[in-house]
């Protein structure tokens, strides 16, 4: 009888745990450890290899003394701020105009929802183009009699955060409209007939009735949104390298910079470690509110 | 005295689809009209079009003697009731009941006295600060109900708003709106698929079926005196036994697979009996055994083939003549299957259908 | 009196008044708002698309000349010969043909090994719930919110100890490893979406985990690899920054290649084979995007859902 006893622990579901192992690796080793590894060498003085010299917090003095971080850092916060608020409010306006139970939404939402399928770099690069003020759009308003008609972003230190902020919406908009209009179509239509017997104008009950509904996609969205500015890299190399001069610069950029072309690695690691802080100041509250919210409920 | 809701020649199509078909119907003042029939019948359409939800292609609307056709939905003077209730799931039950009344721009004073009287009334006054999710399913419906009650309408319209309760709750339910008509005497429409809700509640009901209305009438006719073969097999639970034969005006028989029945108690609708092929039709319930049988005018000898106790009554699918039958015997009747029974019917009680119109012959 | 007013309501309730359909216009105000201003958006979604199509087929001299958005007086193919064959990245002068056919090299592995991988996981947390399974992948969603830069250099140290670094074969694994937690999400709703009574009937049968994987989770399964397929080839062909870190010059993805001819800041630009170059890049993606249609749009709300 004794070989009919169960199996020891470790044996049990062995199938499922020997195929899991490329994801606790990656969990344990990239995640984790990868993470773990770089804030702790922030703390060091590593220049072209990481060396294990601890310096306290040298590099991030450094860092906030750097104007290159500190244009990087305001640049995302301006690209930041836009960027949400343009993304929610044309996303969520296109995403309204679409359920109107109108014709053609296919071929309207595949319109908006293609720059999309595009990648920064190509992003980047046609509105370069468009925004090139010797050919593109200043260039043509000229030359139809408005001599003195400015409109170079990419060439201006003072606005060409913004010929970014054009690019990234023209790309990004179209997911949160998917989103916005997913969200639209999950709410119950009885409540709209309940708002027309109440004689609730359409514009009322889309604020006091329909985005109070949809909180939930509007985190999601809000979420969305946020991790993709502070991932911002490709469009600024694409369209701008940073410049002029260090007018464009973002963090992102700082930390390859750092690490990668200027040898830099102490300075790349203290810079990843603050967008680390960053993105935890975003999210960690978001996570507790959706999901200690749900365990307790 | 003049009608609280006419329509007149009402059609809806979408495109080349006819939903509804010019259709005529007048509900009294306070009456409670039930619209019944199975999904896509068209009765859903028919109670938005009332509310103004759809748009209609033809014909007219008049509500309390007004012309509505054109109005829109919140200046009919109707109030409506939805089956998911479709509460704004943000506000509370003071919140919801209110918030129609503040758009509209009626004083302070007046919106609190509304919707305290409400309240009243459905008793609901201690989860007025509620939000909807803390609710019961009954709780929403009766705020439901209280958001319809506080905008002072003449007309409710319940787009069946029990569908989504459990058998129980949907019991007591049916009861409390029984018990809120009385006590209103608004008029009220109400729709459903179940006939156990149409018959309790409605003073008339109207079975639907492709857009039409097939028969308009109190429960007690539509249950007795059905309009035609469909409107039969709707109501009644089992449904109603088909033999399927011929009518021998001479001699006053149904001659039906061999078998031979006098008619005499039954009441054309022409007077007198036509000759031709018909349905028979006699519900489970019409249908007596044992002793009683043998004093019926029709008798049959039957095979009990399946036996469904319910302990009120017991049910019985029997075959006779070799037709299938459900029969419905009292609850403490002891037979089994495989049982011989003797079974008959007094034609008095049947339904006579046309073979080919299946309308009421 | 009264009599008069109820012949009156009778003559109300006879036919007057609005009948049948409430007149609407097509051109109501409301339509040309919600109409006008979709297609005015449209317009300007369009617009980056069709600048980059007519300049590419516009010859140099009349880029000078003229305005970008004129269509081409004289259409060239040339440029686009140019961008795939002939464009200068350094010392390569053999086009942006040579990044396409790295893009595919990586593309093609990252994909299906991603794919396999992320589907296993999915598999075995959905249906097999080992002990600790459910802490790992909650690090791996967690994991999806670090910014890459936190890793980059640690896989770079990975990478180089075992000699992939600045091979092909490294930066596939560097997308099976971010693809992992969006896939494994993906993966995991999916399976446990599936009636957990036939991974029960299918264990009374006798089968085990790989059987079950192989012939009841897959076969049940194609959309959502479908749906995983399409997120993880937009996103690797879309990729740039793995590409630049983890690979050499001669490896270059098409991305990589694409700006570094565009905005290398040698010679003359040639604005017409640098457009061409940058919708031959973009063409893959949006290949896939008009080809699949709806399930792209469900590929991006599930990899919505990871946020």
């Amino acid at each position: 009888m004794a070989a009919a006893r169960a199996p020891a622990r470790w044996h049990k579901n062995i199938s499922a745990k020997i195929a899991a192992i490329p994801m606790i690796t990656t969990a344990l080793v990239v995640f984790i450890g990868g993470t773990a590894w770089t804030v702790l060498y922030s703390f060091t003085s590593s220049k072209l290899l990481p060396k294990e010299k601890f310096v306290g917090l040298a590099q991030y003095d450094r860092l906030w003394s750097s104007s290159k971080w500190l244009i990087s850092i305001e640049n995302l916060a301006i690209y930041g701020f836009f960027s949400l608020i343009f993304s929610l409010l044309i996303g969520f306006v296109l995403a309204a105009l679409l359920d109107q139970k109108i014709r053609f939404e296919d071929t309207f939402r595949t319109i908006l929802l293609y720059p999309f399928a595009l990648s920064f770099i190509v992003t980047g690069l046609a509105w370069q183009w468009i925004l090139n003020p010797d050919f593109g759009i200043q260039h043509v308003v000229r030359s139809m009699g408005f001599e003195n008609f400015d409109f170079d972003p990419l060439y201006n230190p003072d606005i060409v955060i913004y010929g970014i902020l054009i690019a990234g919406l023209w790309q990004g908009t179209g997911l949160i409209m998917c989103l916005m209009l997913a969200g639209l179509r999950g709410i119950d239509e009885d409540i709209w007939k309940a708002a027309k017997i109440d004689g609730i104008p359409m514009w009322k009950t889309y604020i006091f009735i329909v985005i109070p509904m949809m909180r939930g996609i509007f985190i999601t969205a809000i979420v969305l949104i946020a991790s993709g500015i502070i991932k911002v890299y490709d469009l600024v190399v694409a369209q701008t390298g940073g410049g002029p001069g260090i007018a464009s610069e973002v963090p992102a950029k700082y930390v390859y910079d750092s690490m990668f072309l200027s040898q830099n690695l102490g300075q790349g690691f203290a810079a990843s470690t603050m967008m680390l802080v960053t993105v935890a100041i975003i999210v960690v509250p978001w996570a507790y509110l959706e999901f200690g919210g749900k365990r307790r409920g | 005295m003049e009608p609280s809701i006419s329509i007149k020649n009402l059609a809806l199509s979408f495109g080349n689809l006819n939903v509804l078909k010019d259709l005529n119907l007048e509900v009294g003042q306070g009456e409670f009209l039930v619209l019944l029939g199975s999904s896509g019948c068209g009765k859903s359409t028919l109670l938005n079009c009332i509310a103004g939800l759809l748009d209609v292609t033809d014909g007219q609307i008049f509500i309390g003697g007004n012309n509505v056709t054109w109005e829109e939905p919140s200046k009919r003077g109707i109030g409506m009731v939805f089956q998911s209730y479709a509460l704004y799931p943000q506000m509370t039950v003071a919140g919801n009941l209110s918030f129609g009344l503040k758009n509209a721009g009626l004083p302070k004073a007046e919106i609190e006295e509304r919707v305290n009287r409400a309240a009243k009334i459905l008793q609901i006054e201690p989860l007025l600060n509620r939000k909807p999710a803390a609710l019961s399913g009954g709780q929403r419906q009766r705020a439901a109900i209280g958001r319809a009650l506080v905008r002072d309408a003449q007309v409710f319209l319940f787009d069946e708003p029990l569908s989504n309760l459990d058998a129980k709750l949907r019991a007591d339910l049916r009861v409390e709106i029984k018990q809120l008509h009385q006590q209103l005497s608004n008029t009220m429409i109400y729709v459903t698929h179940d006939q156990i809700e149409a018959m309790t509640l409605a003073d008339r009901i109207a079975i639907m079926r492709g857009g039409l209305i097939l028969q308009l009438a109190s429960p007690n006719e539509i249950y007795n005196r059905p309009a035609n073969k469909y409107v039969a097999e709707f109501i009644g639970s089992p449904t109603m036994n088909f033999f399927d034969g011929e009518i021998d005006a001479g001699a006053g028989t149904f001659n039906s697979q061999g078998q031979s029945f006098t008619l005499a108690g039954y009441a054309f609708e022409a007077g007198s009996a036509p000759t031709g092929p018909a349905w028979f039709g006699i519900r489970p319930e019409h249908m007596v055994s044992g002793a009683e049988a043998d004093s019926a005018p029709v008798r049959m000898q039957a095979k009990v083939e399946l036996v469904e106790p319910l302990g009120s009554d017991t049910l019985a699918r029997v075959a006779a003549n070799g037709h299938t039958l459900w029969v419905r015997l009292d609850g403490q009747i002891s037979i089994a299957a495989g049982d011989e029974l003797a079974i008959g019917f007094d034609p008095a009680r049947a339904n006579i259908f046309d073979k080919t119109t299946e309308d009421r012959l | 009196m009264d009599n008069v007013n109820q012949n009156a309501s009778a003559v109300s309730t006879e036919m007057v008044g609005p009948r049948g359909q409430k007149p609407t216009k097509v051109f109501s105000r409301r339509n040309i708002m919600i109409y006008g201003t979709l297609i005015v958006i449209s317009l300007y979604y369009l617009l980056p698309l069709y600048v980059m199509v007519v300049t590419s087929l516009k010859g140099m001299p009349e880029i000078r000349l003229g305005n970008i958005f004129s269509p081409p007086v004289e259409i060239t193919f040339q440029p686009w010969v140019k961008a795939w064959a002939e464009a200068c990245t350094g010392l390569n002068c053999d086009g942006l043909s040579r990044g396409f056919f790295n893009s595919v090299r990586i593309l093609v592995p990252s994909v299906i090994l991603s794919i396999i991988i992320a589907s296993i996981n999915g598999y075995a947390l959905a249906n097999w719930r080992f002990k600790g399974a459910e802490t790992f992948f909650t690090i791996l969603i967690v994991g999806a919110f670090i910014p890459y830069q936190v890793m980059i250099y640690p896989i770079v140290i990975l990478l180089r100890e075992v000699g992939l670094y600045g091979s092909l074969t490294g930066l596939v694994i560097v997308h099976t490893i971010f693809g992992m937690p969006i896939l494994t999400l993906l993966f995991r709703n999916y399976f446990a979406s599936i009636p957990q009574e036939l991974f029960k009937a299918a264990r009374v049968d006798g089968a085990g985990f790989w059987g079950i994987y192989f012939r009841i989770m897959i076969p049940m399964s194609l959309p959502i690899f479908v749906v995983a397929m399409i997120l993880q080839v937009t996103g690797i062909w879309n990729d740039f920054l793995f590409g630049v870190i983890y690979t050499k010059p001669d490896l270059y993805p098409m991305t990589v290649q694409l700006n570094n001819i565009v905005n290398s800041t040698q010679g003359v630009k040639e604005y017409n084979v640098n457009m061409a170059a940058t919708i031959l890049t973009g063409l893959v993606p949006l290949l896939v995007y008009f080809i699949s249609g709806k399930l792209f749009v469900r590929g991006i709300a599930a990899g919505a859902v990871k946020g």
